[in-house]
């Protein structure tokens, strides 16, 4: 039914066009915002012109982001390696193994996608204070890392279920220990899932805030929204000074997105089905 | 030193004395003994899993009863005493009721949008691929950074008002998140905006694994296109719907992002969710007890949905 190109289906092209320009203004505007002199009192739509790049150095200095922006780089690259490695090398047994006690692992795994991170967070922030990682980086990633655990395996798991066994039992049979055969047979076949796992993460780690906030904000190791949002407080009425910010802030998330955006729409869309 | 065992063991099973068997048989053995994957694997995950999730959550629930002050190692047994503190205070209830209002309507209207834009790229429009591009990348923005932008867009001057007083529609502009009749809504619109686009996704994947045969058939059964959308479409569209709702109705049920940077929870506590609420007692405050208790009831609140909802539409689908 949806093999041709009618009267009907140009009409809903325009419809669809319209919504999507209507959608687009909370866009234009942030980055139209940023480009006018910092007094500026003009329309978010009204084309901005000459643009100024001034606010962007202001707040490039004034809210450290660069710092910041580094922080978020490290959190974001060292937490997704250490949740790729140790989720993908368990789901290897919980998928392979019919044990009882891979199956309740898996299933106790699971249980944690129900519960929310705040029932857990005044306990664990007295632990991080306890043993000293207060303001540090790897609070941040420690969390990330258990928080994604769930969901992580979960997708592992369903994908390394479906592959078949043939591969393994070459391995096998050509002398390949259990390390040997995770290593060159299980995880190069599992490549899709770990696209999904890297980008779903990746989205959701670099964008966090209310971890970060909590561990990091006033210790000067602030990640890009912790850094945004004191900045923000400081400016709160310097609209084009904020925006430039915003846009520094979310100019990396957004350039993967638009360079990989075939894979990011389809880990996001294919990510819970495993 | 363990890994060194277990290849010892994977030789000592593929051993030269264990003839290897003919083709169809070794898969099923292998499963059990072949392929050896072992528990030590599991480890790194359950042990960073344990300490960071189930632990502290635990603890979490057992402070829920006491007086536990976040600070030493004294407590005492105070029963259900937080949690009347939850139940009567006036802050707490108007979070909870906001959040709930907050988590329905962002479900349902972000769905209803998502699905209708779905239904709408899932054509011949020759510019669907660029269009599901923009509708999506709200999504990939930081919560805050929207929240920041929205707030700048609903502010007494911001372009909202701008565009209703330039369509001539100026007696509906608002002081939108400074009015407390509008903040929560104004918050539930911006998330909206944001993670349309995500249901979109996964209403297309679901769209796009629907039969082009069962269609065929019912259109010459005779059914128009929109008992073709509700009869055939939608029922077969069930996982798609139970993993949008869930999404949607946690992440609602979570929310603290867009909150803090539109509104603040204010004005008063007009827009104050369970999050904020827990963040503000507990950092700001020093009320731990409290927020703890709090969190408790969010943890019940969200299993609790949860549970529902799934019950509900598998129900629908069977």
């Amino acid at each position: 039914m949806h093999t041709r190109y009618t009267g009907r289906t140009l009409i809903r092209e325009i419809v669809l066009i319209a919504i999507a320009a209507v959608w687009a203004i909370p866009l234009i505007a942030l980055v139209n915002v940023s480009l006018k002199p910092a007094n500026s009192q003009t329309n978010a739509l009204t084309p901005t012109w000459p643009p100024t790049f001034e606010n962007y150095g202001t707040a490039w200095e004034q809210a450290s982001l660069g710092a910041a922006l580094m922080n978020s780089t490290i959190v974001a690259v060292v937490s997704i390696v250490l949740i790729v490695a140790i989720s993908a090398l368990a789901s290897y047994p919980l998928a392979r193994v019919t044990r009882a006690w891979s199956r309740w692992t898996f299933y106790g795994v699971l249980g944690g996608l129900l519960i929310p991170a705040q029932l857990a967070l005044l306990p664990l922030y007295a632990t991080m204070r306890d043993v000293g990682l207060l303001g540090s980086l790897w609070a941040v990633i420690l969390i990330n890392v258990g928080t994604a655990m769930p969901f992580s395996i979960f997708l592992y798991t369903t994908f390394v279920r479906d592959l078949p066994l043939e591969y393994e039992e070459a391995a096998l049979l050509d002398g390949c220990g259990p390390v040997r055969s995770f290593l060159n047979v299980v995880f190069p076949l599992v490549r899709p899932a770990t696209g999904t796992v890297i980008i779903l993460n990746l989205v959701g780690i670099w964008n966090e805030f209310f971890t970060p906030l909590l561990y990091l904000s006033g210790s000067g190791n602030a990640t890009a929204p912790v850094a945004i949002y004191s900045f923000v407080s400081q400016y709160v009425t310097v609209w084009p000074l904020v925006f430039a910010g915003l846009v520094i802030s979310v100019i990396p998330i957004l350039v993967v997105y638009f360079s990989l955006q075939k894979y990011v729409i389809k880990g996001f869309a294919g990510g819970l089905k495993g | 030193m363990a890994s060194t065992l277990l290849e010892d063991r994977d030789v000592a099973d593929a051993a030269p004395g264990a003839p290897m068997p003919a083709a169809p048989r070794p898969r099923r053995r292998s499963r059990r003994a072949g392929i050896l994957a072992p528990w030590w694997f599991v480890a790194p995950a359950i042990a960073v899993y344990v300490f960071i999730v189930v632990v502290p959550s635990l603890r979490g629930a057992f402070f829920s009863f006491t007086d536990w002050n976040g600070l030493g190692a004294d407590w005492s047994w105070v029963g259900l005493e937080n949690f009347a503190d939850v139940f009567t205070d006036r802050a707490a209830q108007a979070a909870l009721w906001n959040t709930l209002v907050l988590a329905v309507l962002v479900t349902v209207i972000q769905n209803a949008i998502g699905l209708a834009l779905a239904v709408g790229l899932h054509s011949m429009v020759k510019s669907r691929y660029l269009l599901r591009v923009v509708f999506f990348a709200p999504v990939v923005l930081t919560p805050l950074v929207s929240g920041y932008v929205w707030s700048y867009l609903l502010s007494p001057n911001g372009t909202v008002n701008e565009l209703l007083r330039g369509v001539g529609l100026g007696g509906l502009a608002q002081d939108w998140l400074g009015d407390p009749d509008f903040a929560l809504y104004a918050v539930v619109a911006a998330v909206v905006w944001q993670f349309a686009g995500y249901s979109m996704v996964i209403f297309l994947a679901g769209l796009q694994a629907v039969p082009e045969e069962i269609l065929e058939a019912a259109t010459i059964d005779g059914a128009g296109p929109w008992r073709r959308f509700w009869s055939v479409t939608f029922p077969l569209l069930n996982g798609a719907v139970v993993i949008n709702v869930m999404l949607s109705l946690i992440g609602g049920l979570k929310q603290f992002d867009q909150v803090v940077a539109m509104t603040g929870g204010g004005p008063g506590t007009a827009s104050e969710t369970i999050s904020t609420l827990i963040y503000k007692n507990a950092f700001l405050l020093g009320e731990y007890p409290f927020s703890v208790a709090l969190a408790v009831v969010m943890t019940i609140l969200i299993a609790g949905l949860s549970a529902v909802q799934y019950r509900l539409t598998l129900r629908k689908a069977s």
